[in-house]
C-alpha cells in the first residue's frame, strides 16, 4: 500500500526538513522517502493533494488519561483514540491512573489490545511507578516494559517519599524507562482546589501554592543528578518549576518537562464563576506563571505540549466546585491552542513540530516515530495554520464534554492523521483533498 | 428613593457597587420599625414563596431568614439538606431542578463550600440569596453589620475599622471588607500568621491594610469587629491552643484602650467566650452584639423584598 502526500509543505524538525519543494511517499506502514517535485511519482498510489498544508511527522502526546479500565463511562480506548486522531494526534501515552492501577504486565496487555481493537492511534501505555500508585513499593518495570509500557509514572498521586522515588528512578533507569512525576507536594496542596492567590482569597476556595509544585520539581532534578535516571516533569506550570528545569539542563541533567495548553491560555482569574470545567491538577495559575510558561515555550526549556486529556462525566462535573473531580479534555483542542502561540509569535512553525512531535519521540525514546526518515513509521500530521473553526464541545468524539473551550473560534487546525500509512482522519471539509486526487491516480 | 433593585441575585458584595449597597441599606431601615410594631406584620410578599435550603446546620441565619420572610407575609419553607447525602447521589443540578419545579420566588442558600449559590443561580431561574457560602461571602452579615454602623456612627465613609481573628476561614471578613471599602471605610486586618495570610491585602484594590498585631489593627478605630474562631474549618492546626489564641489575638478590655474613644465592638456570633472575645467586652456598653441581630432581620426583610418581588408588585400595583 502507497500513499503519496503531494505537494506539501514538509517540516520535520529531526532533520531540519523546511521545504515546500517535495513530496512524501509512505509505503507499508513505513515512510518510503522524499520526491522532488517534478519527480514522477510511482505508479498505483494513492495521492494525497497537500498544497498549502504543513505535513509533519504523526503528534505525540505524552499525557492522556483514556479511563479504561474502570471508568468507561467516561472514556473508553476506542473514544479516546478516536478524540486523539481528530485533534491531530498519531499516538497517546497512557497514563496508569486506572481502575485497576496499570502497574502489571496483564493491564499493559489490555490496553495494548483495546488499541489494537480500535485500530486508530498508536496508544502507548505508561507503567505505575509504585505498586497501585500508592508511592510503597516498586511495580514491576520490566514486566510492564516487556508486554509494552514506554514510560512509568505515578501521575495524579505524587509519590511523596524523596527515598521512594529515588528508588524508583534508579530501578526505571535500569529499563531505560523515563520517570515521569506529576509534582506536587501533598503537604503542601492537600484539599486545595485551586491556585493559591488573589482569586482563591477572592472565591474563598483553598488554594495550592506553586511551592507545592516548585519543591517536588526541584527534588526531582536534584534526585535525577544522584541516580542519573531520566525524569520527565509532567504539566509544568510555575514559574519556579521552569527556572529548576532551566537550571537541570544547563547543569546537564536528564530532566525534560511538558506543558499543557490550558496552562499557559487561561489564568485563575477565569474562575470567578466557580466553572468546574476549570477545575484541574494543576491548577489555572496567575500571569506571571503564564508568562514563565510563554518564555520557556519560547527558550526551549520546555520540551513538549501534551494535552492531560482528563475526561470526566456531566455528572461529576456538575458538582459543588469543592467536590468536583479534577481535570479537563483536551485531545482536539491542543493543536489549535497551540496554533494561537504561532499567531502570536511566542512560537514559529518548526517548533509547534518540535514540541508535539520530534521532541516527544525522543523524551520517551520511541524509536523511528517523530521523524520522518526513511523508514520511520508512517505517522504524519497534517495541518493548515490558516483553518478558521470553532470548537463545539457538543461534537467532540470524546465520550466527555469537560472542557472550557466551548464555542472557541480557532485559526489552525490537524485536518488529516494518518498512522501506519492509514488516513484514520480527515477534516471533512477537506475531503476534496482524496477524493480528486484518487481520481486523478488512477486515470 | 426607587423601589427596584436591578439585580436578579444577591450573591456576594464584591460585584455591588457603592449606590447599590446604600439602597439596600436604605431599604432595610424602612423595615426596622416593622419588628418594633405589634403586629408585625406587612403584606409585602403575599403569595410569594421563600425557600431557605441550609446545607450547612444554622440557627440564628435561617432563623432571622425565616421571620424576615414571615414578617412580609411570604410562605417560608425551611429545607435542611445533610451535605453527606448530597454525597449519596443527588448533585446540585437535581438539587436545582428539584425546586425549581416547585416555583419558589426567592431561594435562600446556605452551604458548607464556596460558590454553590453562584452555580444554582446559574442551574435555576429562581432568585438566589447567599446566606453564607463556605469561605467566600456572607452579603446579609455585612449588611447588617453595616446597617449596625450606620446607625450608630451615623456614616460609614472615612470610619476606621478592625477585623480580628480567623480572616482566611472567614466569609464575614470577606464581605465586610468588600462593603466597607466600597463605602470609603479604611480596614485593618489582624490576625495569627497561619489565618491572616498576607495576599489578602490584595482582595480590594484600596483601603485594606494586613497588621502584624491585633494593637496595630485597633489603634485608633472606630469599629471592632472580632471573628469567630472556626474550628470546623480548620483541616489542619492553624495555632498551637486555644489558651495561646486567647491570650495573643483575644480581645480584651485593654486593648479597647487603644481604639477611639466612642468605638464599638462588633461580632457575628456565635460567640467562643474566653477566646476570641472576653465576656467582659462582649457584654460591655460598646458591645453592639444583639444590636446587629436585630438589624439581620430589617436586612434580611429588605433583600427578600427586593428579590422576591416586592418592589415589583408595589409598581405593578401603582400603574393600575
Amino acid at each position: 500500500m502507497k500513499l503519496l502526500i503531494a505537494n506539501g509543505y514538509i517540516i520535520d524538525p529531526s532533520q531540519e526538513i523546511n521545504t515546500g519543494g517535495k513530496h512524501l511517499l509512505l509505503e507499508n506502514g513505513r515512510v518510503s522517502g522524499m520526491l522532488d517535485r517534478g519527480e514522477e511519482a510511482p505508479r498505483d498510489c494513492e495521492v494525497l493533494d497537500a498544497t498549502g498544508l504543513i505535513v509533519a511527522p504523526g503528534f505525540i502526546d505524552l499525557h492522556t488519561h483514556l479511563r479504561e479500565p474502570g471508568a468507561e463511562y467516561k472514556e473508553t480506548i476506542a473514544t479516546g483514540s478516536a478524540a486523539a486522531v481528530a485533534g491531530g494526534w498519531t499516538t497517546v501515552c497512557a497514563m496508569p491512573n486506572t481502575d485497576p492501577v496499570n502497574d502489571s504486565a496483564a493491564v499493559t496487555r489490555f490496553i495494548i489490545e483495546q488499541a489494537q481493537r480500535a485500530q486508530l492511534a498508536n496508544v502507548f501505555p505508561v507503567g505505575a511507578l509504585t505498586k497501585g500508585s500508592e508511592g510503597i513499593e516498586l511495580a514491576e518495570m520490566g514486566e510492564m516494559q516487556n508486554a509494552g509500557i514506554v514510560a512509568v509514572s505515578d501521575d495524579g498521586k505524587p509519590v511523596p517519599n524523596a527515598g521512594t522515588m529515588r528508588r524508583a528512578m534508579e530501578y526505571a533507569h535500569g529499563f531505560g524507562l523515563t520517570v515521569v512525576d506529576h509534582c506536587q507536594d501533598p503537604s503542601l496542596s492537600k484539599g486545595g482546589v485551586m491556585h493559591e492567590g488573589r482569586w482563591s482569597l477572592t472565591l474563598g476556595l483553598k488554594g495550592m501554592p506553586a511551592a507545592a509544585e516548585d519543591v517536588q520539581v526541584i527534588r526531582d532534578c536534584v534526585l535525577s543528578k544522584l541516580t542519573r535516571a531520566a525524569v520527565h516533569i509532567a504539566h509544568i506550570s510555575t514559574t519556579g518549576s521552569i527556572e529548576a528545569v532551566r537550571r537541570a539542563k544547563e547543569a546537564g541533567l536528564s530532566v525534560t518537562c511538558e506543558v499543557a495548553p490550558h496552562h499557559w491560555t487561561l489564568t485563575d482569574e477565569a474562575l470567578v464563576d466557580y466553572d468546574t470545567n476549570l477545575k484541574m491538577s494543576p491548577p489555572l495559575r496567575s500571569r506571571n506563571h503564564v508568562e514563565a510558561l510563554l518564555e520557556g515555550l519560547r527558550d526551549g526549556t520546555i520540551d513538549a505540549i501534551a494535552t492531560d486529556h482528563a475526561p470526566h462525566h456531566l455528572d461529576e462535573k456538575t458538582l459543588e466546585f469543592d467536590r468536583a473531580p479534577f481535570g479537563i479534555t483536551g485531545l482536539e483542542t491542543a493543536i489549535g491552542l497551540a496554533f494561537e502561540l504561532v499567531h502570536q509569535g511566542v512560537i514559529d512553525l518548526e517548533r509547534l513540530v518540535a514540541l508535539c512531535s520530534t521532541n516527544p519521540a525522543r523524551v520517551f525514546g520511541l524509536e523511528d516515530r517523530g521523524t520522518l526518515k526513511k523508514d520511520a513509521h508512517a505517522d504524519i500530521t497534517i495541518l493548515d495554520a490558516n483553518y478558521q473553526w470553532k470548537f463545539d464541545g457538543a461534537s467532540s468524539k470524546s465520550k466527555s464534554r469537560n472542557t472550557p473551550f466551548d464555542g472557541r473560534e480557532m485559526m489552525g487546525a490537524a485536518i488529516a492523521t494518518i498512522v501506519g500509512g492509514k488516513l484514520v482522519y480527515l477534516n471533512p471539509d477537506f475531503s476534496r483533498l482524496t477524493e480528486s486526487k484518487r481520481r486523478e491516480a488512477s486515470a | 428613593m426607587t423601589t427596584t433593585f436591578a439585580r436578579k441575585h444577591l450573591l456576594g458584595i464584591r460585584e455591588l457597587d457603592a449606590d447599590e449597597i446604600t439602597h439596600l441599606l436604605d431599604t432595610a431601615e424602612t423595615f426596622r420599625d416593622i419588628s418594633q410594631r405589634e403586629i408585625k406584620k406587612v403584606p409585602a410578599l403575599r403569595g410569594r414563596t421563600v425557600i431557605n435550603l441550609f446545607f450547612e446546620s444554622s440557627t440564628r441565619t435561617r432563623t432571622s431568614f425565616e421571620i424576615a420572610a414571615k414578617r412580609l407575609s411570604a410562605d417560608a419553607v425551611n429545607i435542611s439538606v445533610s451535605t453527606s447525602s448530597v454525597s449519596k447521589g443527588e448533585t446540585l443540578l437535581d438539587t436545582a431542578r428539584n425546586l425549581e419545579a416547585m416555583s419558589p420566588d426567592c431561594i435562600v442558600v446556605r452551604h458548607s463550600m464556596a460558590g454553590a449559590p453562584q452555580q444554582l443561580a446559574k442551574m435555576g431561574n429562581s432568585p438566589i440569596v447567599n446566606a453564607g457560602d463556605g469561605s467566600h461571602e456572607h452579603p446579609t452579615q455585612a449588611l447588617l453589620d453595616a446597617l449596625t454602623i450606620r446607625e450608630h456612627k451615623g456614616n460609614i465613609q472615612n470610619l476606621k475599622v478592625a477585623i480580628i481573628g480567623d480572616v482566611l476561614h472567614s466569609r464575614v471578613a470577606r464581605s465586610n471588607v468588600h462593603l466597607l471599602t466600597k463605602l470609603g471605610a479604611s480596614v485593618s486586618v489582624a490576625g495569627p500568621g497561619t489565618l491572616v495570610p498576607a495576599e489578602f491585602a490584595e482582595l480590594v484594590d484600596h483601603g485594606l491594610s494586613v497588621e502584624k498585631g491585633i494593637e496595630d489593627a485597633i489603634a485608633g478605630a472606630d469599629v471592632v469587629m472580632i471573628l469567630r474562631v472556626q474550628r470546623e474549618r480548620q483541616d489542619a492546626a492553624f495555632f498551637p491552643s486555644m489558651r495561646e489564641y486567647a491570650v495573643h489575638y483575644g480581645l480584651q478590655s485593654k486593648h479597647l484602650k487603644l481604639a477611639a474613644e466612642d468605638a464599638i465592638v462588633m461580632h457575628p456570633g456565635p460567640m467562643n467566650r474566653g477566646v476570641e472575645i472576653s465576656s467582659e467586652v462582649a457584654d460591655g456598653s460598646r458591645s453592639l452584639i444583639l444590636d446587629q441581630v436585630t438589624n439581620g432581620v430589617a436586612v434580611r426583610m429588605a433583600v427578600l423584598y427586593l428579590l422576591a418581588g416586592g418592589g415589583r408588585t408595589e409598581l405593578e400595583e401603582r400603574s393600575h
